[in-house]
């Protein structure tokens, strides 16, 4: 939880500036700009930087939002103040229609599709009768208080700013609740947020209809502000624009896109009215200038300016410790159930013409370790994918608990009490370790967006994180609660993942290579720690390649090879299986 | 419609996709290459095209000094990045590319430019004019920045991109040109009636797309290329330099850009700031083709293309929301086809 004081100094100095004796109206006119400019960069902050969806389309939602209220307020007399919630309405569901297209899109296609159906839109904009084509409308009436009408730059200015200060907020009491790790954990890819029931395609459209409503919202101030709207600040430029303003700023900070916004802003105009003085006569100098100090800009700070600014500060901890006694409701564990909790059944997949597993079959009891081991390429990795739905098998089945659970996703599997570890770490680097841990429980919470941005989810946060800290210190880890993710040596890294999965209270852990750089003491710790979770009712599944680990642990081991089981039983039956020595160590010729 | 018109559309759509295809398959390769989404594609075009007909119409072109400028700028770059260990060889071999070869190009221009010169010096010293522009600008705008990510890259590239259109303002004014046909002459077959012009462009294309598929497959700097498109760590572990990949890779573009610009601007008039859309819509063909795809970015380029002409026939209004529009359902295909793969970014 960041202190709230800075936003509150910065709320006065804002409410203070057009009271300063002498203020140059044309200064106030610039500040508007950057509110509303603010505005749309916040939305590419959450999309962009935050989401990783990188988007040239914001332009057309502004332009949504400002043709809204236009055509709304000039054509059928509404008040601006009844076309607010409709220019917010139809960015958020055009958003949606653009987004069911858009967001799917993986890499690279969504910048270009986003670039592209904003260069559509524009030519829209220009086309169309009722939007007054390339002449826009005018007349636009002003917002008004009463018979207070917001004529000049100066009055409107609250609006805009108030507007900028409640979005961040939102913005930022939604990025630090459950929704926001689901979004924060989308940029490093799916798989890792998958495995714990977060559903990306709904997160990803979720940040998507959250930055065009911004963008709605900047658009209807644009239009009161300037009363008239035509096509031009809608452009495909405009879009680019906004996507630079957040790229300077600092793309991952939501403060990164109000300071980006005043850095671009200002030095245009800086351009715009000192550069003809300087070098007089010619036309677009201040284009060419604009340019170029964009590229020396990033060169300098390619993380943006924000972030640079803030490795001045003092850095602070900022953890208190999670109140632990808050409980998470636990999974039921019917005493009843069939021990047999996981069985696998002739489990092949294969990719084009190689087989990677080979009709493996095996099963896991309650209260049981089992140990999969073999050679690298046997098949190990690709096992843990079919089980845990990330990959799908091409014939056999799986169940859980006699359920066939042979084509469901991830979420799904999760869901049955399975969680797992991934063989290359997949945390997010820049969240802290609890933050990291958190997003295991994230099944467990129920808070939506909307509560979270209003702050109405703060007991059900407080929760997720309690549990999310006992689990931390159940691994050890808990003197590095509040450090970044990113900043864990590799075998900590490994350990927080499996206190992410413990999260989800599973009734089996699935653990790929645990105890891969660990230090000897670590792994007698985490050997530990694993048999009193199968003392306390959980069965473990686990992929290792140190013996000595697996041999002591395991209470049955499975082995692979090229895709095939070789051989089970129990360690030490495996020890002297003729087939697993000729496996791991060749036969002599 | 009768069967004239449509021939007659559909010959214009494939002049025109077949520019497409060229830019399309240099936005390609560069990005292939070198994670750039190449914006100022459009500005090697307008660079070729407007320095082609300046130097046809007896004018000294800006864009010769502009090459004298950014090889200063490179120089020193060169000198600064290497500054540790600075040796002879280096600084000579920094100084003939970035400062020498440009000044002669200069010297040429000034020459030439005075006494209207034949057409196939004037392509000579454009092309090599605009690519010594794209290779200098890899070095000064897009080199440093090579380990940052693709939206950073981006955004430098959007930068470069306004550089440019300002300069070409400066340089060539906002009155449209248009330049000599590159081959005069035509004959009908039926009822189409084939400019030495449009021949051309068909030629020129095939052959660059030839040329592309054989530099790629048989040559060893196009292996090492797509070797550095695959996996930019790994090419430099088995010793391809990065930054001469990019180069070329620039260097390519470029060069592909003022060729299409020399191409189009007999057949239309170009100004400073047209290169943008053409570019764009290079782009569309080159995101049908996913980005990884030559031919499949050269058959897009020609539906791209035909749909314009088609558009512009029908609903001239709408051409431009169409051609952009087109891309909704390729996307759409897209996403729905793509399997759901795992990327890492970063």
């Amino acid at each position: 939880m960041q202190s709230r004081l800075p936003i509150l100094i910065f709320a006065l100095i804002m409410a203070a500036i057009p009271f300063v004796p002498g203020m140059p109206p044309f200064w106030i006119v610039l500040l508007d700009n950057i509110g509303l400019a603010a505005l749309v960069a916040m939305g590419l902050v959450l999309l962009t930087g935050v989401g990783g969806l990188t988007s040239f389309g914001q332009a057309a939602f502004v332009g949504f939002g400002a043709y809204t209220t236009a055509v709304l307020s000039t054509a059928y007399g509404m008040s601006p103040w009844l076309t607010l919630p409709m220019s917010l309405v139809v960015s958020g569901l055009l958003a949606v229609l653009l987004g069911l297209v858009t967001v799917r899109l993986s890499g690279h296609y969504l910048p270009l599709g986003t670039l592209a159906w904003g260069l559509g839109l524009f030519y829209l904009f220009s086309k169309l009768e009722f939007l007054g084509r390339n002449d826009g409308i005018s007349a636009i009436p002003p917002l008004s208080i009463g018979s207070f009408k917001m004529l000049s730059p100066g009055s409107i200015y609250y609006a805009i700013w108030v507007a900028v200060i409640v979005s961040a907020l939102l913005t930022m009491n939604l990025l630090d609740s459950r929704t926001g790790r689901a979004i924060r954990a989308l940029r490093r890819g799916h798989v890792a947020a998958e495995a714990f029931g977060v559903h990306t395609p709904r997160a990803k459209m979720l940040v998507f209809i959250h930055a065009a409503v911004l963008a709605g919202l900047s658009g209807w101030l644009y239009a009161h502000l300037q009363r008239a709207v035509n096509p031009t600040p809608f452009g495909a430029q405009a879009g680019i624009e906004y996507l630079f303003i957040a790229v300077v700023g600092g793309a991952g900070y939501v403060w990164g896109g109000v300071l980006g916004a005043a850095l671009v802003v200002v030095l245009k105009e800086v351009l715009q009215s000192y550069l003809p003085l300087i070098l007089p006569g010619s036309g677009q100098v201040e284009t060419i200038v604009f340019g170029i100090m964009l590229v020396a800009l990033l060169q300098l700070a390619p993380g943006g300016v924000w972030p640079w600014l803030m490795s001045f500060l003092p850095q602070r901890t900022n953890g208190k410790k999670p109140d632990t006694s808050l409980k998470l409701e636990q999974r039921t564990r019917s005493p009843g159930q069939s021990s047999v909790l996981l069985q696998v059944e002739k489990a092949r997949k294969q990719f084009g013409g190689v087989v990677a597993v080979n009709n493996v079959s095996f099963d896991v009891q309650a209260r049981e370790i089992v140990a999969l081991i073999g050679p690298n390429g046997a098949g190990k990795s690709t096992t843990f994918n079919l089980i845990t739905g990330v990959l799908s098998a091409s014939s056999g089945s799986i169940s859980v608990l006699g359920n066939k659970v042979d084509r469901a996703p991830p979420q799904e599997i999760v869901k049955l009490g399975i969680s797992r570890t991934f063989q290359h770490v997949k945390l997010v680097p820049d969240m802290t370790v609890l933050e990291n841990v958190a997003i295991g429980a994230h099944l467990r919470g129920h808070s939506g967006p909307i509560s979270s941005m209003l702050r109405l989810d703060r007991a059900d946060e407080a929760k997720l994180l309690a549990e999310a800290a006992r689990q931390i210190e159940r691994v050890g880890l808990g003197d590095q609660m509040h450090h970044l993710a990113g900043s864990l040596s590799l075998g900590q890294q490994r350990i927080v993942e499996i206190a992410r999965a413990l999260c989800v209270d599973p009734m089996l852990l699935l653990l790929d290579e645990p105890a891969a750089g660990l230090r000897h003491m670590e792994k007698q710790q985490l050997a530990t720690l694993l048999r009193e979770l199968r003392d306390g009712g959980m069965s473990v599944l686990l992929v290792e390649h140190d013996m000595g680990f697996v041999m002591n642990l395991a209470d049955r081991i499975v082995v692979l090879d090229f895709g095939t089981k070789i051989a089970e039983g129990t360690p030490a039956t495996i020890k002297t299986n003729p087939e697993v020595i000729k496996a791991y160590l060749g036969v002599a010729a | 419609m009768n069967t004239t018109i449509m021939l007659f559309l559909l010959q214009d759509g494939i002049t025109n996709g077949a520019i497409y295809a060229l830019l399309g398959l240099a936005l390609v390769l560069v990005f292939a290459v070198t994670r750039v989404i190449l914006i100022p594609q459009g500005e090697f075009v307008t660079y070729g095209a407007l320095t082609y007909a300046s130097l046809a119409a007896g004018q000294m072109p800006g864009t010769a000094k502009l090459a004298l400028a950014l090889g200063i700028g490179a120089f020193a770059f060169d000198l600064f990045a290497a500054r540790k260990a600075l040796h002879g060889r280096l600084i000579l071999r920094s100084i003939v590319t970035n400062i020498v070869l440009p000044a002669i190009v200069l010297a040429l221009t000034v020459y030439f430019a005075a006494q209207k010169p034949p057409v196939a010096v004037c392509i000579a010293l454009s092309l090599v004019i605009v690519a010594m522009i794209g290779l200098f600008l890899y070095r000064i705008a897009f080199q440093p920045l090579a380990h940052t990510s693709v939206l950073v890259l981006l955004i430098a590239s959007v930068g470069v991109h306004l550089a440019l259109q300002g300069l070409g303002l400066l340089f060539f004014g906002a009155e449209g040109q248009r330049g000599p046909a590159v081959l005069s002459g035509s004959f009908t077959a039926g009822a189409l009636r084939f400019t030495g012009q449009s021949i051309t462009v068909y030629g020129i294309t095939i052959a660059f797309i030839v040329g592309l598929w054989l530099f790629f497959g048989l040559t060893l700097y196009g292996k090492a290329l797509r070797a550095t498109a695959v996996n930019r760590l790994g090419a430099r572990l088995v010793g391809i330099r990065t930054t001469l990949s990019g180069q070329i890779a620039f260097l390519l573009a470029s060069v592909i850009g003022a060729l299409s610009g020399i191409m189009i601007v007999p057949i239309t008039t170009l100004y400073y700031d047209s290169g943008f859309l053409i570019g764009l819509k290079g782009f569309v063909a080159a995101i049908i083709g996913g980005l990884v795809s030559y031919p499949l970015t050269a058959v897009a380029a020609l539906v791209v293309g035909i749909v314009e002409a088609f558009s512009s026939f029908y609903a001239s209004n709408y051409k431009e929301v169409i051609v952009f529009m087109l891309l909704i359902p390729v996307l759409l295909l897209r996403s729905l086809a793509a399997p759901a793969v795992e990327e890492e970014k970063d």
